[in-house]
């Protein structure tokens, strides 16, 4: 009688040791895609204290049973089959454009007032559209006055955009100075390319 | 005529406080939604069709076989398919600096990400985690599948 309760017990505890040990077992896993324009980035992946770095299209890592990473290279068609229905629901890439203004003012060149048909074009065929104008001064003149004249810039794009239809709830308009100059020059010069207001549309 | 304009500067300093709040608050914007998709914000459960914002601290949720696209308002652009649970746990992103943080957890389902300007700027300004991992994002595009 004792022989089989120690018996049972021994079995007990040898089944209870082959269990796996608790918590989930997870999968979780990711898969690096080549970048849409042509580039390749990479992500550092940390799972307790392992790390791994995967920065060639297709590579993977995946939580291991036993706490660790498993690098690995997937296999492009299963990655686009497993991941259909995320990937189908991308959202389309915003575009960026840049218009020029005339120098000291508000106006746009003759040419880049041409430049905002396919913006429209742009921000009309995508379903929830969102606007972002951020305008730029060059470095002639003082900051305060540059200021003042880029954030003018992306308020006149913004009107101009209303006026043919756009939302103006949609659209957000800031100004940067002359701070983030597009082209290298000397300060208090004038540049002709750094006049400009970039226009966000995603 | 006095009680006009205490009524009027009311509205708009309401008006101005619910600018000031929803300006501070809002991370995206829905751009596709398919099939069963809301979102759980402070308790609440609210659908998400397209064109619905974002905001920090959100999870959005898909059915079996719903789907969602979010544009974040730094470009970064994220979609899961069916039976998913995405949490943003943090977000924030200045449009003239670029600087910003975006922390997410997938806790279930697949994922598509195509990282935008934060990423861009900062290598530590987007992170992604699962149950068990946690991804630094060096500006790039990826999926992640997350299991039970």
């Amino acid at each position: 009688m004792i022989l089989r309760f120690i018996f049972i017990a021994v079995a007990l505890v040898l089944g209870a040791c082959a269990q796996p040990p608790a918590g989930p077992v997870s999968h979780d896993r990711v898969v690096l895609l080549p970048g849409s324009d042509g580039t390749t980035g990479a992500v550092i992946v940390r799972q307790g204290g392992s790390q791994a770095r995967i920065d060639q299209a297709y590579a993977s890592a995946r939580a291991a049973p036993d706490g660790g990473l498993e690098v690995t290279q997937a296999d492009p068609a299963q990655v686009r089959a497993e991941f259909a229905g995320a990937l189908s629901a991308m959202p389309p890439a915003p575009l960026s454009f840049i218009v020029y203004f005339v120098f000291g003012q508000d106006e746009l060149t003759d040419e880049s007032r041409k430049e905002l048909a396919p913006v429209l074009q742009d921000i009309t065929r995508r379903v929830a559209p969102e606007v972002t104008v951020i305008g730029h001064a060059d470095q002639a003149g003082p900051e305060r006055v540059n200021d003042t004249l880029a954030t003018r810039r992306a308020e006149r794009v913004k009107e101009l955009l209303v006026q043919r239809g756009v939302r103006a709830e949609r659209i957000v308009a800031v100004g940067r100075g002359s701070r983030e100059p597009a082209v290298r020059a000397a300060e208090g010069v004038a540049e002709a390319r750094n006049r400009r207001v970039e226009i966000s549309v995603r | 005529m006095k009680p006009v304009h205490y009524t009027r500067s009311i509205l708009i300093c309401a008006l101005a406080a619910l600018g000031a709040t929803s300006a501070l608050a809002d991370a995206g914007r829905v751009k596709v939604s398919s099939g069963p998709v809301h979102i759980e914000r402070g308790g609440q459960r609210i659908a998400a069709p397209v064109d619905t914002l974002v905001q920090a601290e959100d999870t959005i949720v898909t059915g079996a076989n719903g789907s969602v696209g979010v544009t974040f308002t730094d470009n970064t652009r994220v979609s899961a398919g069916p039976n998913s649970v995405l949490a943003i746990n943090r977000y924030a992103f200045d449009q003239a600096t670029h600087a910003g943080t975006f922390d997410a957890t997938i806790k279930r389902g697949t994922l598509g990400v195509i990282s935008g300007k934060m990423a861009k700027a900062s290598p530590e300004a987007v992170t992604l985690r699962t149950a068990s991992m946690v991804m630094g994002v060096r500006g790039t595009e990826f999926v992640v599948y997350a299991g039970e």
